[in-house]
């Protein structure tokens, strides 16, 4: 699997809701895009990952 | 008497918008509550770890989010942030920013149109950061922006309104706020353009690089307030030549 550009492996069936816990993302503060398109928030728990899939997670920062 | 700036359905006591980059995390609130800010921008980045102190976490609670756009070089790719950045969480705002040109950092009015559109068709409340040019203001105006955003100088520049009177061209012609984003490097600049018509300041860098922060956010705080209020006084009127006693021309000790 590719997360924000970096390849990662996927070790076992997870949905992104699990992907996103085990890395300590606090799901509040970040969207996510899987192979292109949004995810809404609702739907974390209910989308499993796989090795070919595409992830972009992002958050605020600072900016003007 | 509330005057209040309108930006969509959404309506704000302060004219001063702040850009969030280049501060600590630890001094944006100070820099907030000095400048009495209600909105403040913000940009959306790759989060590569959990667990990372996150800018949400510092604001106030009542302060209006205005995501950016920035790093989209074209319209599909702001319309993507902007999205994202909604899911986030924040509200319905966004700064569309398009920019392909990395010297100048000047933005596509192009592009910036067609993203404008394509947001506001998807209920954003949107606010272009442009450069200002009268068709492209009334194109933005049509394509359903809520504000628009012209630059006052280069982005990061300091070098104040060099675009003046151009942004009066769209103050008197375009019925929605213009507020003046980029450029501006002193309270100074801030209150010329307050004191011409323009609905609000948005600045950053100004305040970013000032030796004081906090103090320098209450400086533009103070400098657009007193703009505000000469233009909603209007300006006497200039003499271009001779002059006009204050004191009256009667009762002198001699009559």
């Amino acid at each position: 699997m590719k997360v924000n550009g970096k390849v990662v492996a996927l070790g076992k069936k997870l949905t992104l809701q699990d992907y996103l816990n085990a890395q300590a993302f606090d799901l509040r503060l970040i969207a996510v895009e899987l192979n292109g398109k949004l995810v809404p928030k609702s739907a974390y728990a209910s989308v499993f990952l796989s090795d070919e899939d595409v992830l972009e997670i992002v958050r605020f920062v600072g900016g003007g | 008497m509330h005057d209040l700036l309108t930006i969509g359905k959404h309506d704000f006591r302060s004219r001063f918008i702040l850009g969030s980059g280049k501060f600590s995390l630890g001094m944006i609130k100070a820099v907030i509550e000095h400048g009495g800010v209600e909105m403040v921008t913000l940009a959306l980045r790759r989060a590569n770890i959990g667990g990372e102190a996150n800018i949400l976490d510092y604001l106030p609670q009542n302060i209006v989010v205005l995501p950016n756009t920035s790093g989209a070089r074209n319209a599909g790719e702001a319309v993507r942030i902007a999205r994202l950045a909604r899911e986030i969480g924040c509200g319905d705002f966004v700064k569309v920013e398009v920019i392909r040109d990395s010297k100048y950092l000047l933005p596509d009015n192009y592009e910036t149109i067609k993203a404008t559109e394509m947001l506001a068709k998807e209920g954003f409340i949107v606010m272009p950061y442009m450069y200002p040019d009268l068709n492209v203001a009334r194109a933005l105006a049509e394509a359903g922006a809520a504000a628009v955003m012209p630059l006052g100088a280069p982005i990061g520049s300091n070098k104040g309104l060099c675009t003046k009177d151009f942004i009066k061209i769209l103050v008197d012609e375009i019925n929605l706020p213009v507020i003046v984003d980029a450029g501006i490097g002193r309270p100074s600049q801030a209150c010329e353009a307050m004191e011409m018509g323009v609905a609000a300041i948005m600045c950053n860098t100004a305040i970013a690089t000032a030796n004081n922060v906090a103090l320098m956010s209450k400086a533009f705080n103070l400098a657009i307030e007193a703009g505000r209020a000469a233009f909603l006084a209007g300006p006497g009127r200039v003499l271009h030549s001779l002059a006009e006693a204050s004191s009256p021309l009667t009762g002198f000790l001699e009559d």
